[in-house]
């Protein structure tokens, strides 16, 4: 199932001792909406560059806490930076939202395989995402514009709670007014004086203007709005080899070693977390998986 | 009458139904403008229409006592709005408004239920359609209870 998506650069920033942490120092902890927030990291050593593949994680380890998966949202051009964005949710991302500019964070990675940006060259590209689901896309965003020539129409199709839970507001905004870019927003609740479309991301799925026959979708999102994603694509003739997802689960050594995030015969940490649809479809409809 | 025609073959909804087919529901039709903050429906009055959306967006809304409207879904250019003219006892369920000037297609739903009595193929193909837009909408909102970005999901 593996292919070498990712794997190459991933090995380039792990380094000699793959269970090892790297320090680092906090540079900019952002807050993105009320529970979700970006950690922008520097190496501690001059000069390092953590070069990494659109949808690869790191494990981040909050010193004394604990350590814990999250995808990589910066920009993969520009490696000397590390950016993550995650939801406050436990015990260690409170401790990483608490942190301050210039405290140590340990980070291990990347790991695992990453976005086909490559197979998406001369097709459309269609980013499908949902909630936080935005964050390890947005690497994809950044380097589709960085080589922009390579694709046909790139579309942006996200989906958020309320209009207070979209991410990357301004750089959304920035993307819109682009004429290369085509996005589309909604959110499952309006709230406020918001006047943009209301309703699931997948029913924006028949508005937007690609080429069904000739493109590749990359869906990521909670596992049952990538389900019904994939359901919605297929019923408008996507092939489903041409969809590709991003799987989460609970991911601890973060090199395959453990077994903790075992999907099926693969490892998301290892083979994952990003898969071809078809690769994957049969085993998270099992209930137990 | 053959404009009419023309703009609804365009039309999503209508794509490979005969020419026959159209010209019935030409009978039936009317272009139709709102203006931005216009009710194009109304919840409790009688379901005489249902439109096809050319331009334009609407809100579907539903009213709620003392916090004032709230909505539920949008709906655009290439869409339906409407299906309640095909479901005794015939009334809106909900409001719907325009957000934005929006041009449509009304089609006038007695004048086509009857047409679909006296036609039953027309009949199967309007009600293979609307099964499809029921179901599709019928998910869509099971998928938006799940309110799956909430903070019991993972993400």
């Amino acid at each position: 199932m593996a292919t070498a998506r990712g794997t190459k650069k991933a090995a380039a920033g792990r380094g000699s001792d793959a269970m090892l942490a790297q320090p680092f120092a906090i540079r900019r902890v952002k807050n993105e909406t009320h529970d979700t927030f970006s950690c922008e990291l520097e190496p501690t050593t001059p000069k390092r560059e953590w070069p990494f593949a659109p949808g690869q994680f790191n494990m981040l380890y909050v010193f004394g806490v604990g350590e814990v998966p999250i995808s990589i949202s910066g920009d993969p051009t520009r490696p000397g930076t590390l950016i993550h964005t995650t939801r406050e949710v436990g015990a260690v991302t409170r401790a990483m939202r608490a942190l301050k500019v210039g405290q140590a964070i340990g980070v291990r990675g990347p790991y695992g395989r990453g976005w086909p940006v490559e197979e998406a060259n001369g097709k459309d590209l269609v980013i499908i995402t949902g909630g936080i689901g935005l964050a390890p896309l947005r690497p994809v965003i950044y380097h589709a514009l960085a080589h922009r020539e390579q694709y046909n129409k790139i579309v942006l199709l996200y989906g958020a709670r309320t209009p207070e839970d979209i991410l990357y507001e301004r750089e959304l905004e920035k993307w819109r007014s682009r004429f290369d870019l085509e996005i589309y927003l909604t959110v499952d609740r309006a709230t406020g004086s918001w006047c943009g479309n209301v309703g699931v991301v997948t029913q924006l799925i028949h508005r937007s203007p690609f080429d069904h026959a000739n493109c590749l979708a990359m869906v990521c999102g909670p596992e049952i709005m990538m389900r019904f994603t994939a359901l919605e694509l297929e019923r408008r003739g996507v092939a489903l080899d041409r969809i590709y997802v991003s799987m989460e689960r609970n991911m601890k050594c973060g090199i395959g070693l453990c077994g903790h995030c075992q999907l099926g015969g693969s490892f998301v940490c290892k083979d994952g977390p990003v898969y071809r649809y078809d690769e994957v479809r049969a085993v998270i409809m099992e209930r137990e998986v | 009458m053959e404009n009419l025609g023309r703009i609804l073959s365009e039309h999503p909804f209508l794509q490979g139904m005969t020419d026959s087919q159209l010209a019935l529901l030409v009978g039936c039709a009317s272009n139709v403008v709102f203006k931005p903050g216009e009710f194009i429906i109304r919840e409790g009055q009688p379901a005489d229409n249902f439109y096809f959306i050319r331009h334009g967006m609407v809100q579907i809304e539903t009213h709620i006592p003392q916090k004032g409207p709230l909505v539920i879904r949008t709906r655009h250019e290439g869409e339906v709005l409407g299906w309640s003219w095909l479901v005794p006892p015939y009334r809106w369920h909900f409001d719907a408004r325009a957000i934005e000037q929006t041009r449509a297609i009304a089609i006038d739903g007695k004048c086509l239920r009857e047409k679909c009595e006296t036609d039953h193929a027309l009949g199967y193909e309007i009600m293979k359609r609307f099964s499809r837009i029921i179901a599709e909408r019928l998910e869509a909102t099971r998928l938006q209870l799940m309110d799956v970005y909430g903070d019991s999901s993972r993400y």
